[in-house]
């Protein structure tokens, strides 16, 4: 079983748009959406929930205010600044060390379990879908992101799945960290800016320090000849092969905005290229 | 007055507006709040005054007084200590990239056998360009702890100038340490399914910081889906940028908009003043 991960850096480049190509293209596999934060891949591949199930992202703290006599020790040690005048227990601040449960004279702190989204196993026409939703302002979306993975692992071993194929999430953070680990191998896709460049440096940077070897395809190439062109040198120079270019599609915006994989979508030429770049690159 | 630019989902122009906000409007600041990838800087080009370190605390063992008893490890809820216990030795071993800070095992330590030390997870730059003030924090490659980036970088918010967050994608931990606190918060949205499903998510996460936002639709073209959203939750749009080749190729090139097209300093400062009054 092989593990694929689609991954970009800067977002917005066309990671669930060639995430969906690999849904189409690949056979017997298992899907999984590790951008929890903003998961898309679901508005592609319209998936049937079979289970969902309540993630619990940590602990979170909660002051008993019959208990409490407002001594402020709890203030004291908190680095999170979490707990406010009122001696209530701010839900953003808290990072659930609870340490202040332990430094409470009056044990007047109760640690509940904190629900920091949910996931789920979907059926979908590509295959089985891994996917979540963080609840908004959590964390923790590493430790989901390993949750998800799991599961898919487990499922593909069931399945007995070709593949895993990860629509990644973006920037170089402890989700992706946690979409990385033990990968066969990251497709990056980027654009021709300079940001575009300048985020898949550092992503590579990541990559290396995770032994996953990397593979690169520049999306809307055409958009800047040059930059692109610039884009093989520099990744030349570092050892990294530039597997593909795609250009600046209508199309393939349409396919998006008919939440439909390209490959589905689309049977024209673009389409046969992507397909062929897809059989090179795995 | 701070203003946040946030977006949920990447690659919509946040730093673009972010940038052309900046540089169009008088006494402002600009602090690049994506810490994971920051580029404002690579628009902005300013000349650097100053870099700092940010450091997060973690714990040293003084391994004279520590008897390997196993507590440290226990309240630490990040997994980030392990204490190995052999017949005649034995180690506490750390794992600094789970470490939060909290600081809990140095301070419970039964033979006060933890020190603090620090250990450095990014940096943040300092510079200026055209009167613009520039502030970048930056997370060191495979550390975690953004958030913390991001609170160091927003300590150099001055009251008296206007300043412009540029947030990190999404809508969890480090967009919020971001968007916290602002007066304003525009949401920046593509006129796509995924945009709008985005967008309905970063809305969500304003509510629930209770902060007054506006939509500003980049790649504008067909944006019935974004529109009915805006009017069923009453958000205002507050501009249009069409999809436009040109535009994306100055983009690509790191070239600010409103350099490129310097008809948009007045659109603007337009927003600015709509906003001012909007609060």
């Amino acid at each position: 079983m092989k593990q694929i991960l689609v991954i970009s850096g800067k977002g917005g480049t066309g990671k669930t748009f060639f995430t969906g190509c690999l849904a189409t293209a690949l056979h017997n596999k298992v899907l999984v959406d590790c951008d929890v934060d903003a998961a898309n891949l679901h508005l592609l591949l319209h998936p049937q929930i079979k289970q969902a199930h309540d993630f619990i992202g940590g602990k979170i703290a909660l002051i008993d205010k019959t208990k409490c006599i407002q001594c402020g020790v709890c203030k004291e040690v908190c680095k999170f600044d979490a707990i406010d005048n009122d001696f209530q227990v701010e839900e953003l601040s808290c990072e659930g060390c609870t340490i202040c449960s332990y430094v409470c004279p009056e044990k007047a702190i109760l640690l509940k379990d904190r629900v920091s989204g949910q996931y789920f196993v979907s059926e979908t026409k590509y295959g089985t879908l891994v996917h979540a939703q963080l609840g908004i302002a959590q964390e923790n979306s590493g430790k989901l992101v390993t949750k998800l993975r799991e599961l898919a692992k487990e499922i593909a071993q069931i399945e007995k799945a070709e593949y895993i194929v990860i629509d990644g999430p973006p920037g170089v953070g402890c989700p992706v960290m946690a979409s990385m680990t033990g990968v066969d191998l990251a497709i990056a896709v980027t654009e021709p800016t300079l940001s575009g460049m300048h985020d898949l440096k550092r992503l590579i940077e990541l990559a290396k320090h995770f032994k996953v070897p990397v593979k690169v395809v520049i999306n809307k190439y055409d958009l800047n000849d040059e930059m692109s062109s610039q884009m093989v040198k520099e990744l030349e120079h570092l050892g990294i092969e530039v597997c593909g270019k795609i250009p600046f599609s209508e199309e393939i915006l349409a396919s998006v905005k008919a939440c439909k994989p390209f490959l589905e979508f689309a049977k024209n030429s673009l389409a046969s290229e992507i397909a062929g770049l897809i059989d090179k690159i795995i | 007055m701070v203003i946040s630019v946030a977006s949920g989902k990447g690659g919509t122009g946040k730093t673009t507006i972010a940038v052309s906000l900046a540089l169009s409007i008088e006494n402002s600041q600009i602090i690049d709040c994506d810490v994971e990838e920051p580029n404002a800087r690579l628009f902005l080009n300013p000349e650097i005054k100053q870099k700092i370190e940010v450091t997060s605390v973690i714990p040293k063992v003084d391994k004279e007084k520590c008897n390997l008893c196993g507590y440290c490890s226990n309240v630490c809820a990040y997994n980030a200590l392990s204490v190995i216990k052999l017949d005649s030795s034995g180690d506490v071993i750390l794992f600094p990239q789970l470490c939060h800070g909290c600081e809990g095992c140095i301070l419970l330590c039964p033979e006060k056998a933890m020190q603090k030390d620090y250990r450095t997870i990014g940096e943040i730059t300092v510079g200026s360009r055209e009167n613009v003030e520039f502030i970048e924090g930056k997370l060191n490659i495979s550390e975690v702890l953004a958030p913390k980036i991001i609170e160091e970088a927003k300590k150099f918010i001055k009251p008296d100038k206007i300043t412009i967050i540029d947030a990190p994608p999404g809508t969890s931990c480090p967009a919020v340490a971001a968007v916290k606190g602002s007066d304003f918060c525009i949401l920046v949205t593509e006129p796509t399914p995924f945009g709008l499903h985005d967008l309905e998510l970063a809305y969500e996460a304003t509510r629930a910081l209770k902060i007054k936002s506006g939509v500003i639709i980049n790649k504008s073209g067909d944006d019935q889906l974004i529109e009915e959203f805006c009017r069923k939750n009453k958000i205002h749009v507050l501009l249009k940028i069409p999809f436009n080749r040109e535009i994306a190729e100055t983009y690509s090139k790191g070239i600010p908009l409103v350099k490129a097209m310097p008809q948009y300093k007045e659109i603007f400062q337009k927003i600015y003043k709509d906003i001012k009054e909007n609060l």
